[in-house]
């Protein structure tokens, strides 16, 4: 269980969220909503490791954030592409995965084609539109071990086709016994998501 | 060990497939150096005596002149996130990336810097001494330099800030490196200078990878 307690965050001058205490269950799928800047990245963020909280813990089965037994657990996609367009979109999505987790170029080209990028493995990414650099990333998502799913607006620049992809993912993740986090302001028709406005 | 050659076979590709980013510091050391015969005297004595200094600074200013390229692309594209949050070791990581800034600068001004010796009338102990120095202290340059090029990530147009921060630290290995090398041509002691420049790229080794992560992770917050 993903355990958030009394969490707060402030950016400059500005108290984003505080108090926030809320649990997960694995299975669960919960989406995040607010308005802009109501801090739905900055939460993703602390939730990944990559930003200091101003008070509260987050743990996972008693392991606190930034610990290796968390960390490995974290699959986090955020606003920005993390592609290099001087690399192909395989050669992108191995790097990326694995910076948590060696994969076979079997299992890339499988997941490269199950995002629909199929044709598109040596491309490069300079020459990709931005629905199609989202997917490369987000091919991830079909070989991670990870049980945290943690998506910044995962569904941005993609086709109808590309978010029922996704949302088929998430939806198999979860029943599998994972747990997944996501912010959109698209609408969404993931089955038994639970809310969380900030 | 086997993520740090795939970093680095990763940033190899990208600067192979983007030339421009190896070529601009490479094309500064050598156009930089060789202005100096037509700037001061075309005389073999006179350029002697201070070869060793000058393609010394040159080779300085061109891997700073580099430094800034070193974490700003993966900074912006979100690559640094993922690297932060990975199950690897980021100090590994990052010790990947300046081994190959050093392939891509160090290596290039150490190859050429026979060429340009030969060129201020560097006699062949100075050319020796000067390939020596520049095989012990430009990991050193590339390794301090990542501290700075790590603390000035997310700033923008801080490529002054980024020489402020790192000159004074490089002045050290200049004044060892460029005497070394003056001595060698005078057939003097050199085993002190050298020493000193294998002392810091020791130092340098052990620490900057462990500093380096520290400020990335700052600058990401």
């Amino acid at each position: 269980m993903l355990k958030i307690d009394n969490l707060s965050c402030q950016k400059g001058y500005n108290l984003l969220f505080s108090h926030l205490s809320f649990e997960v269950n694995f299975g669960d799928i919960l989406r995040i909503t607010g308005t802009n800047g109501s801090g739905k990245t900055s939460l993703l963020k602390i939730l990944a490791g990559l930003d200091m909280q101003e008070q509260g813990n987050v743990s996972l089965g008693g392991h606190v954030v930034k610990s290796k037994a968390y960390q490995e657990e974290i699959f986090y996609l955020g606003h920005l592409s993390a592609l290099s367009g001087e690399l192909s979109a395989f050669e992108n999505l191995e790097f990326l995965t694995g910076l948590n987790k060696s994969t076979n170029q079997v299992q890339l080209i499988k997941a490269l084609s199950n995002i629909g990028l199929k044709g598109y493995e040596d491309e490069c990414c300079t020459k990709l539109s931005a629905g199609q650099k989202r997917r490369v990333i987000l091919a991830g998502l079909f070989v991670s071990n990870a049980k945290i799913w943690l998506l910044d607006e995962p569904f941005t620049a993609l086709d109808p086709n590309g978010v029922t992809i996704i949302e088929n993912r998430i939806n198999k993740h979860c029943k599998q016994g994972g747990l997944c986090l996501f912010t959109t302001h698209q609408n969404s028709t993931l089955p038994n998501q639970k809310v969380l406005a900030l | 060990m086997n993520i740090y050659l795939k970093a680095l076979k990763r940033d190899l590709r990208i600067a192979i497939r983007n030339s421009s980013s190896i070529l601009n510091p490479l094309l500064f050391f050598i156009i930089s150096v060789s202005l100096f015969p037509l700037a001061i005297s075309p005389e073999a004595t006179t350029l002697a005596q201070i070869a060793a200094g000058i393609i010394w600074v040159a080779s300085m200013l061109s891997v700073l002149l580099s430094l800034n390229a070193l974490f700003y692309h993966d900074f912006e594209n979100g690559v640094l996130e993922q690297m932060v949050i990975s199950h690897h070791s980021l100090p590994l990581l990052i010790l990947s990336k300046i081994t190959a800034h050093w392939i891509l600068t160090g290596i290039p001004i150490i190859l050429l810097s026979p060429l340009l010796g030969l060129l201020l009338f560097l006699d062949g102990d100075g050319i020796w001494m000067l390939m020596i120095t520049l095989l012990l202290a430009t990991p050193s340059l590339s390794l301090i330099g990542a501290i700075g090029a790590s603390l000035i990530v997310g700033i923008k147009n801080s490529g002054m800030l980024l020489s402020l921060l790192i000159l004074p630290l490089y002045i050290p290995i200049l004044i060892f490196a460029s005497s070394a090398v003056s001595q060698a041509q005078f057939g003097l002691e050199i085993t002190g200078q050298l020493y000193f420049l294998a002392t810091i790229l020791m130092v340098s080794l052990m620490t900057t990878p462990f500093v380096s992560s520290i400020a990335l992770k700052i600058s990401l917050e």
